[in-house]
């Protein structure tokens, strides 16, 4: 979910408010497809990022494009727009009760010595894993991602050696975008959802790349780690409403000792 | 052959260029030469199909540009490298340059761009694993012309490449623009360098305040009293 992010935003330099609610989007499909279906959500998160693609190119083709140039003010509430026309669509398809995706993996534990593993959560950090390794490659390895790359590190010298740029930033949005459906769809059977959960999955994906470093695909992922972790010990000691005051007390102490985030660069 | 015919440009109110009219010939190197702000960088963006100008027209080897897409002028042999280089500096010397050919035309061409810039910039060879952004600024220039070189241009536009470069690495760079042109390759070159720019073109415009005030062959403007003056001489603004 945050390397979708860390994506668009290091390639754009925008901002992608609607985020989370692009991920309920991707949960609520993975829900569709099970219940109408029957295809379970570790099979269909291919269906969620190939639909999530379409989605994130329209948005920008549509609307992402005309305010690339335009002060950040403008493009905080176009994203803040988008995010809400999303959330009160999924709101409207789908009522606001809490819905939750059922999978065989999710009901299974492994005892391991003293630990018991829940198999869902060990699946989707797995395909988590693969995912973000499989983005990798794509952005070091292949031309597309080497254009991707040169576009986010210089539009203008981009397009003097004949890049359409506008085609980039359409692709990047829309890989972006599948990252997070298929991460809405990974999570589905670990995580309630309804409409408005995108907002905190919105603020947990600005605090994770922060965390990490604006940019760095590796900076997501280790943020996400450190989150999740920080978030799962305040729900021990603590009490579970509290879990966030872990993970943004770790976002409080970056930002004081690396103002650029872990595997963030200081932009010169 | 590329023909300006009264081009206006503008951003927003600002009037940047008035009626510009000129003409650079297949193999040709041409030099076009104003003072800071005259708008020598918003004629060549204008050349790239990266500002569509108000009026006039501009014509490429017959064909008007007007509706031509920044992205497909390259396609047509068209190659810029721009005012400060623009390169992309968290990658390597040879991730540069082979950008340069990811077009389709280009990419035929991608094993003898290499060796050719290769051949005109040897240093480039031995650190084509650095990063660009920790060359030196005359070695980022030549990895800019190296990188336009590699789309495989039969005209070279260059805005400014003496600018803030070591005079050594400068005569190295237009010793290498004098040879792509041996090979046929057009130069259009904007320069306030006149001294080193007039020595290498065939001839040579005046662009003053958006306007073409002069033009002639190099080796006469090299000559001019107006032009020594205004260029040259001791009394010159220079920045
Ligand atoms: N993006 C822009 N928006 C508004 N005005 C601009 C823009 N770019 C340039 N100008 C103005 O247009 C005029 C011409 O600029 P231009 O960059 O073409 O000049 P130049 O001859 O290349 O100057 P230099 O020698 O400093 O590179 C200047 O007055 C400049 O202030
Ligand atoms: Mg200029």
């Amino acid at each position: 979910m945050a390397v979708g992010l860390t994506l668009i935003f290091g390639v754009m330099r925008v901002v992608n408010f609607a985020h989370g609610d692009m991920m309920v989007w991707g949960m609520y499909l993975a829900f569709v497809l099970s219940t109408r279906a029957g295809i379970d959500p570790y099979v269909s998160f291919v269906v969620c990022a190939a639909a999530l693609f379409v989605l994130g190119v329209a948005v920008q083709r549509g609307l992402v494009d005309r305010i690339l140039a335009a002060p950040h003010e403008m493009q905080i509430l176009l994203m803040l727009g988008v995010a809400l026309v999303l959330e009160n669509t999924a709101l409207l398809a789908f009522g606001p009760e809490p819905a939750r995706v059922r999978s065989p993996l999710a009901r299974l534990t492994w005892d391991v010595g003293p630990l018991y593993v829940d198999v869902a959560r060990l699946v989707t950090f797995g395909l988590a894993i693969v995912l973000t390794l499989a983005l990798s490659l794509f952005l070091f390895h292949t031309e597309r991602g080497r254009l991707i790359r040169a576009a986010a590190d210089n539009p203008y010298g981009a397009m003097v050696i004949g890049t359409d740029v506008r085609r980039v930033y359409a692709t990047a949005f829309g890989i972006g975008a599948a990252c997070v459906g298929a991460a809405g769809a990974l999570v589905s059977p670990i995580l309630p959802f309804q409409p408005p959960t995108g907002l905190s999955l919105s603020v947990t994906s600005f605090n994770i790349v922060i965390i990490g470093g604006m940019g760095s695909l590796l900076g997501a992922f280790i943020g996400g780690l450190l989150v999740s972790v920080a978030e799962s010990l305040g729900a021990v000691f603590l009490r579970p409403s509290l879990k966030e005051l872990f993970s943004f007390s770790l976002l409080i102490l970056i930002l004081l000792l690396r103002p650029a985030g872990l595997f963030g660069r200081r932009a010169s | 052959m590329l023909e300006l015919r009264d081009v206006d440009a503008a951003y927003g109110d600002i009037r940047v260029l008035s009626g510009v009219t000129l003409a650079v010939g297949t193999g040709e190197i041409v030099a076009l030469l104003g003072p800071n702000g005259s708008g020598k960088t918003t004629l060549l963006t204008s050349i790239a199909g990266l500002l569509r100008p108000r009026g006039g027209t501009i014509r490429w080897e017959g064909e008007d540009l007007a509706t031509v897409p920044a992205h497909l002028v390259v396609e047509r042999g068209l190659a810029l490298v721009p005012e400060g280089r623009r390169l992309f500096g968290g990658m390597t010397v040879e991730d540069n340059l082979e950008l340069g050919a990811f077009a389709p035309r280009a990419r035929r061409h991608r094993a003898e761009g290499f060796a050719r810039v290769y051949a005109l910039f040897p240093d480039l060879r031995e650190r084509r694993r650095q990063l660009v952004r920790s060359l030196s600024g005359g070695q980022q220039q030549m990895v800019a012309v190296g990188r336009a070189l590699m789309t495989n241009p039969r005209l070279l536009m260059l805005d400014e490449p003496s600018l803030g470069i070591a005079p050594r690495l400068v005569v190295s760079i237009f010793a290498a623009l004098a040879e792509i042109n041996r090979a046929g390759v057009g130069v259009f070159l904007v320069e306030q360098n006149v001294q080193a720019a007039l020595t290498l073109a065939h001839r040579a415009y005046l662009l003053e305040s958006g306007r073409i005030a002069g033009q002639g062959r190099a080796a006469d403007l090299l000559h001019d009293p107006h032009v020594r003056r205004a260029y040259l001489g001791p009394l010159a603004v220079r920045t």
